[in-house]
This record gives structure tokens, C-alpha cells and sequence, in this order.
């Protein structure tokens, strides 16, 4: 839009409102108590801001753990209780005046975001696995984030015993933005809430404590590309607007459908182009698909996922993986299936990339952070699958293996964060060699996780790859799935080289030692295990509840 | 009634599990346990013998169902027990032996340091060959089938430290195999053709089967008999069986097992007899083995497996009367009772030679042993007698009945058939003599062994000699028994039916041949082993003695035949694995190292790179959706 066409619009609307009646202004009705769980999460998010402004340096790192697991957890019963009353199913609707789509894949969704985030908050939490510095525990986060490394200022920082507990209200923003991404219902809504989860993911990205230059530069380019992969999202957002005159997921479809046939006259000469609509959603697309790590939007992973502090990889890596995904689904299910045989073959073959891309480049990964990032990115490829199957099994498919995967990858990188050496974490995979005869409890549990991640039977990989693909062979994508089970071969050889590294290979003389974590660490690593031994050996309950929820409301 | 077809097994199946998990704290009483509790199987069997002896001859059998044992939709099969006739007889034949036979070991086993083992693996023995006999469909009679296959091999190889004995045991172990695939591809067949496995609905429905499925069926149970009952051509493994302890040799390997085959195939009297041309191979088999069991025990100068021979020889009586059809189903039943009898005192005889010569097997080592051993030699030379078919005793009256039914096969066929009986006969008389002159009479050859110790023959001790007692009272007296009114053959009749063929020639000079070729047979064995002294060292002997004594090259068939050619089987199968499967599995591997290697190198590091490949993504996402429209 030109400048002159604001202006005309301006002038227009004055000459409207100087002819007609004044009309009322119409409060908008706000569904308080099912936005429930993100009012609760930005709200205490924002007393966090000021506990960091008016508590005593000595107490916020206490207050702030106690007020993110409480408002995480309060969020989660709150979840909990819509699910209960029936906002999951029946009583299934849009809220917020049109913006925020309250039904089974939302409540779902919300729910697993704030349970893994609630597992993560913990890994945040430690601080036992460093040795204490100048008698000051310390945890995984820089002492003053705004010191340059190996500053006088930074050694001040670390001798006065500074934490950065500004951690805490951050996850909580993001947390935040996640619980509104997947529920948004029309796509200015949607841009918000990804710029919301997005901007403190970009911060902690770049506070690790240790390898700081490295955990800057990878929040410098998590920030660029993030900006860039934004700026399609917008770009695409104001071309389908000009397709629909409308944001709203409803109106688009309805567009779509060609079930509209009134046209507004300021948006003559573009709505119901097809062009526009489909290089707007292409470039919708291309925002949600940089966000799920899928190639060729992939190549942030791998260096952010390395530099990241450990911790706020293991939540990152999980919850915005299903924001993300349940976003994409909400996209392709509501605004876009009159258009499933446009993007169905587009979508087919970046899953094939995805999928055999995601894999090969893991084989030859020498640090464990960047191998389960790879892996993260087959993973995108084999949720993908279960995407385009287009069909109730498609979206429930999927719902179940967000929740299976996000468990894994939490408690996979909280294992990470426990194996370590003087230069703090030891990620290099030689340095994992023998881990299994040193602290077989470790290994074994380190294990558990690879072989959910392969997919391999009684863990939650498995349950979940099996729905995901039967799924998309049911939705007549069988091609996909022969070509998954192929990257999943070609993935299990990798998983299963760090267990035989672990368990089969002598261990090095100088090799890493084992941290005992605190009980924060090993709850989270306890639930993980739990969590994928659960859903791998009984996961017909919640195989029904995801198929329960998996109907989107329009 | 029938709540007590359980017991049968419950009995010997809860000794193995206590005798086997109970540790060495059962070391004192573990004999007492397994015997009590074969006896208690026993005792339930007579109980159920006689309540069927009070009932009319079509409401005998028996039935219980355990419980569903594999409920699945279109494939249904019970743990459920049938107890007719057929199996009653094979209910008291095993456990009067078996209780017998425990009593034996008692004494025989006294000085093993693993008695309790031994009774633990003869009581999972009893409670194996039990289910095989009174399963009521093919699939448990399979668990049965299995279960005395693992006893026997756990038995022959009981003295594992004997080198020969471990690999006896494998061979057995791995020839059975070969059987118990006919088996179970058999069950197979059954269930793609009618259904389901129990026994009444598949041999009620072999009227409307092709002939063509049931001749498949038949040869597939035959093969599996030959396995178990040591027919040609799965009979290797019954002579090196022979290194299992004596009593075990008595039990398994004479009396009960090795008979399994000729009761799978009288049970599945139904299918053989709709299917002539699997019929033919059975009594082809059993002629075969028939001469050929006979033979070897004629070679053969290691007492037991001299035995081992014969027992061969009588199977193959019992699977030729069997191939018969209704003609010879009974006396194949009767003929393997009465064989019961006197073949497990035969062997139990040896068995206590042995243990009076120092374990000494070489029956040129023995010689005169009658004054020292009076009962073991009387009993051991009642169950001679019957074996031969002395007139009176009890292999005369089954063994007659079997070549009667030969000849009344009727045809060509009828007058082979009939000859090789009657051969066979003559045979059996020439090497069960040869056996009791070589160990009975004559001089006294034995010498003091290696380490200067003389042995001091003598009798052997009371629970011992008294199963010797009861199985000779056996050997004298069942036949005439069974035969006199006909008792067996109304006893067996509305199980397995009956028919009197056309004979050519009449009873009496059957009778009258079989006495001729007896005492040729026994004349030709005195004039060799009688008359003169016996050589210590055996001489070269003739072409055919010295391939009888390597059991008629059986294992050099095998050898040259299946090991060689199976070592080149498996040279190219691992040749194509090691070159084709592991190269393609290689290769791919390796190329996608390589494909990995490359692709890695794009990750560069830099953020302006990761945007163009962003950049170019969207391009050619949105050209690909714009592509799609156009097409």
C-alpha cells in the first residue's frame, strides 16, 4: 500500500463518518477464562520483570523459579480445566473477537508446551553442575549478560556472585508466545505471537555462561535469519490480505471456497487473485517452515542448537517445535485445504528433503548438540508426513508425536548438560567414548532416549513414527512413507553409533567425568524417561485424547 | 472321570519342576520324589482303566478341556486331553514302564552325584511323552512331541562330560529335527486344508479332501515318525543314543519314545488310509528299517547297541503293520506293548551285566556270566525268548500276527512284504542268540582292565532285579494275553477299526514258516558263537560284516551326502553375503558417507549463505506452487 492510497482511505473513512450516524463503539467481548492460560503466563512473565526491578539481588533467583514453575504449572491446571469443561470438543470456538481459536488441537497443544517448558524450567534451574565460583553457585547462564567475555567487567560480575535470573520472565514471554501461535485464528495474531516467543528465544540464545562468543554469534544469526524468515511471514500475511481482504483464517478460507462473493471495493483490483494467494501462502509457509527447521530453512539449527546454553536448547529444540507445527497445521487444515492440491506436492517434497537431508548430514556430526539437531531436523521431516496426510489421523498423528518427541529432546539435552570436563560441557562425541562403563545409569538412560528418537519399539518414537506414518499411507502418501522408513534406517545408524560409542569403546583417560545434578535436573530427566517409556508401552490413552482433540474449529 | 486326565501329567510335570529348581537340598530324597510321583501317575492310570473297562466299548473315551490356549479369530486351539482306547494303552504302557523303570535307577544311578537331575529329567520324560499320547489335537500333541524330544536329548547327553555322549546327544538332537519339521509342516498343511487341528474334525473330514493333500499330509507324519521312531532314513541317531545311561536306553530309546512315530501314524490311521501312496512309503520304510536294524545287530559286539539294532528292527515290524491300514493297526499296537515289555527288560538285563563288569559294553569281554548272574540271566533269557517269538511267549503271538497280516496285504506286494517279515524274523533269531551265547555262555573271557582291576561279576541289587522280574512276567505272559480271545484286538477295534484282509496262505503255515526260520536262525548263531570258542578280538569278517559294523555306512552317507554338501551350501551362501549382501549394504553405506560428507560442507557457518539458501527455498517454493496451478 502507497502512501497516497493511506491517505485516500483516511479521507474516505472521514467522509463516511461526517454523513452517517456516530455509531457506538462496541467493547470488545474478551473470553478472560479461556485465555486463561497465556494471561496467566504473561502476567506473572511481567511481575517477573519486576521482581528483577524490586527484589533484593540475594532472593530473585528464588522467587523467580517458585513464580515461573508456579505460573507454569497454575497455566497447565488452567489448561486442564477447559480440556474438562469441554473446550476441547463441544464447546469448541473462536475467542477474543476472532483472534485466538479455542478448541482440541489448542487446548492440546498448550497443554504440551507448558508441561515440557515446566521439565526445561528445571534444567534452567540448576546449579550444582558447575563448581561454585567464589562461593556462589552458578548455573547455565553468563553472570551479567551485557559484559563483554573475558571483560574486567565480566570477572566483577562473577566475583559479586551475579546471576541472570532475567531467564526466568523470559522463558515466560516465550512461553507466552507459544500457547497463542498454535490457537491463532487470523494472521496478524499469528505474526505477533511468533514475534513474542521469538525475541526472548534470540536472548537466551546468547547468555551461555561458558563459550559465550559462540553462544552470541549464534543468537546473532538466530536473530538475522529469524528477522529475515519474519519478514516473508509479514510479506506473505500482506499478500493474502490483499487476496482476502481479511487476516482472518475464517475469511480466507471462505475466500477461498469461492464462498464470497461480495467484493470490497477498496480491494478491487487484487481480491480473489489467485496469484497473490498462492505466493502469500507460499511465503507463509516458508516463516512456519524456518521455524520447524525444515530444508532448505534449516541451516539456524545446527549452529544455534550448539551455541544455545544446553538448557535453552532442550526447550527450544521441544516447545517451539510444537507451536510451531501446531501453527503450520492450523494454517493448512483451516485457511488453506481448498488449496491441499497446490501445497500437498510442494510440502511432499520438502518432507522428502527434510527427512533424507535431516539424516545423511547427521552421519557425519562430531558434536552431540549438532547430531541431535540434525536429528531434530529429520524429525521435522517425519512430523511433516503426518502434516500432508490431510486427513482427523493426519492432525491427531501429529498432536501425539509433538508430545512424544518434545519429551525426548528435553530430557535427551538435559543428559548433555550432566556430561562434562574442565572446559565445561564435553559435547565432542569422542569425548563420550566408554561413558557407558563410567557411569552406566547415565548411558543407559542416554540410550533410552536414542532409541526413542530412532523409533524403535516400546518407546514413545516409536508409537508416535508409527502413527505419523500410518497416517500418511492412509492419506495416500505412501510414497512419503516408504522414503521415511528409509531415513529412519539411515538415522538409527547414527543414534545406535552413540550407544556402541558408549557402551563398546574403552574410555578415554581423560575423558569427562559425570556431574551429580540437583533433584531440578533429575526430575526432568526422570519425567523424560518416564514419559517415553509410558507412551511407548500404553500409548492408547493418549493416542485417544489426540484424536479427541485433533478437530480444528472454523 | 475325565477332571483326572490331568493328573496324569500334573504328576511327573510337578517332580521335574521341583526336582529341577529344588537345588541340592533335595540331593537326599530327589529319587524318592520322581519315582512316587511317576507312580502316582500310575496309579491314576489304572483308576481311569478300570472305570473304562465298565463301560460299553463306544462310551470309553475321554475328554477334557483345560482352557483356550490360543483364542484368536479363525485359529482356535485347546490345552484339551482325549483319553480313548488307543491312548489308554500308551497311558499304562508309559507309566507302568516309566515307575519301573524309575525303581531301576534307584539302584543303577546310586553313585552319581546327580541322581536327582537325572530323576528331575525322566519324570519331564514321563510328563512330555504323556501329553504327546493323550493331547486331543496335532498342535499339543507337537508340545508333547518337543517336550520327550528335549528330555531324550537332555538324557543321552546326561554324562556330558563324555565327549561322546555330548555329541551323541546333538546328533539325536538335530536328526529329530529334520522329523519334527515333517511335523510341523504337516500341522500346517492340516490347518490350510481343514481348519483346525483337533483330532476329530480333521480325520472326520478326509472323505472330502483330495487325495493329492493327504498323500502331502501323510509323507510329511511320516517323516516326522521316522525321526522319532528311528526309520530309515532319519535312523542314525538311535545307536549313539546308546551313550545315555542304561535306564534311559530301557525307557526312551526302546520302549516308549521311539514308538511315538508308530502312534502318529495308527492316530492318523484316517488320513493314511485315504492316501494308499503314502501308505506304500510307510511299509516301505518299515521293511526297510525292518532289515536293516537287523543287520546291524548282527554287526555289532557293544551289548547295547546290539539292542539298539533290534529295537530298530521292531519299530520297523511296527511301522510295516502300521502301513498295512486297518489290517495291521491293531498288531502294531499290540506288537509295541508286548516289545515294551521285553525290549526294556532286554536292556535293563544289560544294563545290570554292566554293572557287574565294570561298565564293560564289549560282549566278547563277556562270556559265562550265567553262574554269576542267575536272575539277571534267567530274566534277561525269558525276554531272549519272546523276542524271537519263542511259541508261547509274548513276541510270538505279536510278531506272528504282524506277518499273518503281511502276507494278507495280499497281491505281489503281500508275498514281499510277508518274505521280509519272515527274513526279519529269522535274522532276530540269529543275533538274540548270538547276544546271549556271546554274554551267557561259554567261557569266561573278561581281563582285568587298563589299571589291573579285575571285574567281579555279580548280581546286581534288589531294585534292580525286581523291575527285571515284572517286565520278564510281562514278556512271558502278554502276548498270549492280549491274543488269546482276541482281548487286544476287541480292546483297540472301535478306535483304529479292523480288518482281516485276504490271506494266501492259512495261519497255521505262517506259524509253521516263522518255526522253520527260528530255528535256522538259532542254528546258524550256535554253529558260529556256540560250538567254538569266541575270539576276544573280533576278526576282519566279510564286506558286509565290517559295514554292518559302521551301522551300514549310514554316517559316511550322511556325511559325503548332507554335512558335505551342506559345508558348500552354506561356503556360497556365505560367499554371496559376504560379496553381494555386503557390498550393496556397504556401499550404500559408504556412499552416503561420502553424500554426508558433501552436504555437510554447505553448512558453512555463515549467516549470509544460510539466507540465500533461504532465499532460493522461497523461490522455488513459490515457482513450484505457481507450477502446480499451471499444470
Amino acid at each position: 500500500m502507497s502512501a497516497t492510497a493511506v491517505h485516500s482511505l483516511w479521507t474516505m473513512a472521514g467522509g463516511v463518518t461526517s454523513a452517517a450516524p456516530v455509531e457506538k463503539f462496541k467493547a470488545p467481548v474478551i473470553e478472560y477464562t479461556q485465555l486463561a492460560p497465556v494471561l496467566i503466563v504473561i502476567g506473572v512473565a511481567v511481575v517477573g520483570v519486576l521482581v528483577e526491578a524490586f527484589v533484593p539481588r540475594r532472593a530473585r533467583y528464588y522467587t523467580q523459579v517458585f513464580l515461573t514453575v508456579v505460573a507454569l504449572a497454575a497455566a497447565f491446571a488452567a489448561v486442564v480445566g477447559l480440556a474438562a469443561g469441554g473446550y476441547g470438543t463441544t464447546k469448541a470456538h473462536i475467542a477474543a473477537m476472532g483472534a485466538v481459536a479455542i478448541d482440541g488441537p489448542t487446548l492440546f497443544l498448550q497443554g504440551t508446551i507448558l508441561l515440557t517448558s515446566l521439565v526445561a524450567v528445571f534444567t534452567f534451574a540448576e546449579r550444582r553442575l558447575d563448581p561454585a565460583a567464589h562461593g556462589n553457585h552458578v548455573d547455565s547462564f553468563a553472570a551479567q549478560a551485557a559484559s563483554v567475555p573475558g571483560s574486567d567487567s565480566e570477572k566483577a560480575a562473577v566475583k559479586a556472585g551475579f546471576t541472570t535470573t532475567e531467564v526466568f520472565p523470559l522463558v515466560l514471554f516465550s512461553v507466552a508466545g507459544m500457547l497463542v501461535f498454535p490457537a491463532a485464528n487470523d494472521l496478524l495474531t499469528l505474526f505477533v505471537a511468533l514475534e513474542v516467543f521469538s525475541l526472548p528465544l534470540y536472548l537466551l540464545c546468547a547468555v551461555a555462561r561458558r563459550k559465550r562468543l559462540m553462544s552470541q554469534e549464534a543468537a546473532v544469526k538466530y536473530f538475522l535469519l529469524g528477522a529475515f524468515s519474519s519478514a516473508f511471514l509479514l510479506f506473505g500475511i500482506a499478500l493474502l490480505y490483499g487476496y482476502a481482504g481479511s487476516v482472518s483464517y475464517a475469511a480466507i478460507a471462505d475466500v477461498v471456497d469461492g464462498a464470497v462473493t461480495k467484493i470490497d471495493p477498496a480491494l478491487a483490483d487484487t481480491m480473489g487473485n489467485d496469484a497473490l494467494l498462492l505466493i502469500g501462502g507460499a511465503m507463509i509457509l516458508t516463516g512456519l517452515l524456518f521455524k520447524v527447521g525444515a530444508v532448505p530453512f534449516h541451516m539456524w539449527t545446527p549452529d544455534v542448537y550448539q551455541g544455545a546454553p544446553t538448557p535453552v536448547t532442550g526447550f527450544m529444540a521441544a516447545a517451539t517445535k510444537v507451536a510451531a507445527f501446531g501453527a503450520l497445521l492450523r494454517l493448512l487444515y483451516v485457511v488453506l485445504p481448498g488449496l491441499a492440491w497446490d501445497w500437498r506436492p510442494v510440502m511432499w517434497a520438502v518432507a522428502i528433503v527434510t527427512m533424507l537431508g535431516g539424516a545423511i548430514v547427521a552421519i557425519t556430526q562430531t558434536d552431540i548438540k549438532r547430531l541431535l539437531a540434525y536429528s531434530s531436523i529429520a524429525h521435522a521431516g517425519f512430523i511433516l508426513a503426518g502434516v500432508i496426510a490431510t486427513t482427523p489421523d493426519g492432525i491427531s498423528s501429529v498432536l501425539f508425536y509433538l508430545g512424544a518427541y518434545s519429551f525426548v529432546t528435553v530430557g535427551a539435552f538435559a543428559v548433555v548438560t550432566l556430561v562434562r570436563d574442565a572446559g565445561g560441557e564435553a559435547t565432542h562425541l569422542s569425548k563420550w567414548a566408554g561413558l557407558g562403563r563410567r557411569s552406566p545409569l547415565v548411558a543407559a538412560v542416554f540410550a533410552v532416549f536414542l532409541l526413542a528418537f530412532a523409533g524403535i519399539p516400546l518407546t514413545s518414537g516409536f508409537s508416535g513414527k508409527f502413527a505419523v506414518f500410518k497416517a500418511a499411507a492412509d492419506g495416500g502418501a505412501g510414497g512419503l512413507v516408504v522414503v521415511g522408513v528409509i531415513s529412519s534406517a539411515i538415522a538409527a545408524f547414527f543414534y545406535i553409533r552413540v550407544i556402541v560409542l558408549m557402551f563398546f569403546s574403552e574410555p578415554k583417560a581423560d575423558g569427562p567425568t559425570v556431574a551429580v545434578p540437583s533433584p531440578l535436573t533429575m526430575t526432568t530427566i526422570a519425567v523424560g524417561v518416564a514419559v517415553t517409556l509410558v507412551l511407548g508401552l500404553a500409548p492408547q490413552y493418549f493416542l485417544d485424547l489426540a484424536s479427541q482433540a485433533g478437530v480444528f474449529v472454523r | 472321570m475325565e477332571n483326572l486326565i490331568a493328573l496324569l501329567v500334573a504328576a511327573p510335570l510337578l517332580g521335574a519342576a521341583v526336582l529341577l529348581c529344588g537345588g541340592r537340598r533335595l540331593d537326599r530324597a530327589g529319587h524318592w520324589i520322581g519315582t512316587l510321583l511317576a507312580a502316582a501317575s500310575f496309579v491314576v492310570g489304572v483308576v481311569l482303566f478300570l472305570d473304562m473297562l465298565g463301560k460299553g466299548a463306544e462310551d470309553r473315551a475321554l475328554h477334557q478341556k483345560l482352557f483356550s490356549w490360543i483364542p484368536v479369530e479363525g485359529f482356535q486351539a485347546d490345552v484339551a486331553f482325549q483319553l480313548d482306547q488307543l491312548s489308554m494303552t500308551f497311558v499304562l504302557l508309559i507309566t507302568g514302564v516309566g515307575t519301573l523303570i524309575h525303581i531301576y535307577s534307584i539302584g543303577y544311578m546310586e553313585h552319581d552325584e546327580r541322581r536327582r537331575r537325572f530323576f528331575g529329567y525322566l519324570n519331564l520324560f514321563l510328563a512330555a511323552m504323556l501329553i504327546l499320547v493323550i493331547a486331543d489335537n496335532y498342535l499339543l500333541l507337537y508340545v508333547g512331541w518337543e517336550g520327550v524330544g528335549l528330555a531324550s536329548y537332555l538324557l543321552i547327553g546326561f554324562w556330558q562330560h563324555k565327549p561322546s555322549a555330548a555329541t551323541a546327544a546333538k546328533k539325536a538332537f538335530l536328526v529329530n529335527r529334520v522329523g519334527d519339521m515333517g511335523l510341523s509342516i504337516a500341522i500346517m498343511l492340516m490347518f490350510t486344508t481343514f481348519g483346525t487341528f483337533a483330532f476329530g474334525p480333521v480325520l472326520e473330514a478326509t472323505g472330502e479332501t483330495g487325495e493329492g493333500k493327504l498323500t502331502a499330509i501323510g509323507l510329511m507324519l511320516l517323516l516326522a515318525a521316522c525321526g522319532k521312531s528311528a526309520q530309515v532314513p532319519l535312523q542314525s541317531w538311535l545307536g549313539d543314543a546308546m551313550e545315555g545311561p542304561t535306564p534311559v536306553s530301557a525307557l526312551i530309546h526302546a520302549a516308549t519314545m521311539v514308538t511315538a512315530g508308530v502312534y502318529l501314524i495308527v492316530r492318523s490311521g484316517a488320513i493314511f488310509n485315504a492316501a494308499p501312496d503314502a501308505q506304500l512309503v510307510v511299509v516301505v520304510v518299515g521293511a526297510v528299517t525292518l532289515l536293516f536294524g537287523a543287520i546291524v545287530g548282527c554287526a555289532k559286539d557293544d551289548i547295547k547297541k546290539a539292542l539298539a539294532g533290534s529295537t530298530m528292527s521292531q519299530i520297523g515290524y511296527m511301522i510295516l503293520a502300521a502301513g498295512l491300514g486297518p489290517i495291521g493297526y491293531v498288531f502294531a499296537i499290540m506288537h509295541l506293548v508286548t516289545h515294551g515289555f521285553f525290549k526294556a527288560g532286554l536292556f535293563l538285563g544289560a544294563g545290570s551285566v554292566m554293572h557287574g563288569m565294570n561298565d564293560e559294553v564289549d560282549m566278547r569281554k563277556f562270556g559265562g556270566l550265567r553262574k554269576y548272574m542267575p536272575v539277571t540271566f534267567i530274566t534277561f533269557g525269558l525276554g531272549y525268548l519272546a523276542i524271537i517269538g519263542f511259541p508261547g511267549l509274548s513276541g510270538f503271538f505279536s510278531k506272528d500276527k504282524i506277518i499273518e497280516a503281511a502276507f494278507a496285504k495280499g497281491g505281489t506286494e503281500g508275498w514281499i512284504l510277508g518274505s521280509v517279515a519272515l527274513l526279519g524274523a529269522a535274522i532276530t533269531a540269529f543275533y538274540m542268540t548270538r547276544v546271549m551265547l556271546l554274554t551267557f555262555f561259554g567261557e569266561k573271557r573278561w581281563q582285568p582292565d587298563a589299571e589291573g582291576h579285575e571285574p567281579h561279576p555279580h548280581e546286581s541289587p534288589k531294585s534292580m532285579t525286581i523291575p527285571m522280574i515284572v517286565l520278564a512276567f510281562g514278556s512271558v505272559f502278554a502276548g498270549g494275553f492280549f491274543s488269546i480271545g482276541d482281548r487286544f484286538l476287541n480292546w483297540l477295534e472301535p478306535v483304529t477299526g479292523h480288518s482281516h484282509g485276504h490271506a494266501p496262505v492259512s495261519a497255521t503255515t505262517v506259524t509253521a514258516a516263522t518255526m522253520v526260520v527260528l530255528v535256522i536262525g538259532v542254528a546258524i548263531a550256535w554253529a558260529m558263537y556256540g560250538r567254538k570258542p569266541v575270539p576276544v578280538v573280533a576278526p576282519r569278517g566279510s564286506l558286509l560284516t565290517r559295514a554292518a559294523r559302521r551301522d551300514l555306512l549310514q554316517d559316511d552317507f550322511n556325511h559325503v551326502v548332507l554335512v558335505r554338501g551342506g559345508e558348500h551350501l552354506t561356503r556360497s551362501l556365505v560367499y554371496v553375503d559376504h560379496t553381494l549382501v555386503d557390498g550393496v549394504v556397504n556401499g550404500t553405506a559408504a556412499s552416503m558417507g561420502g553424500l554426508s560428507g558433501r552436504l555437510r560442507k554447505l553448512q558453512n557457518g555463515y549467516a549470509r549463505s544460510y539466507a540465500v539458501s533461504m532465499f532460493g527455498g522461497t523461490a522455488v517454493l513459490i515457482a513450484a506452487t505457481l507450477l502446480m496451478r499451471a499444470v
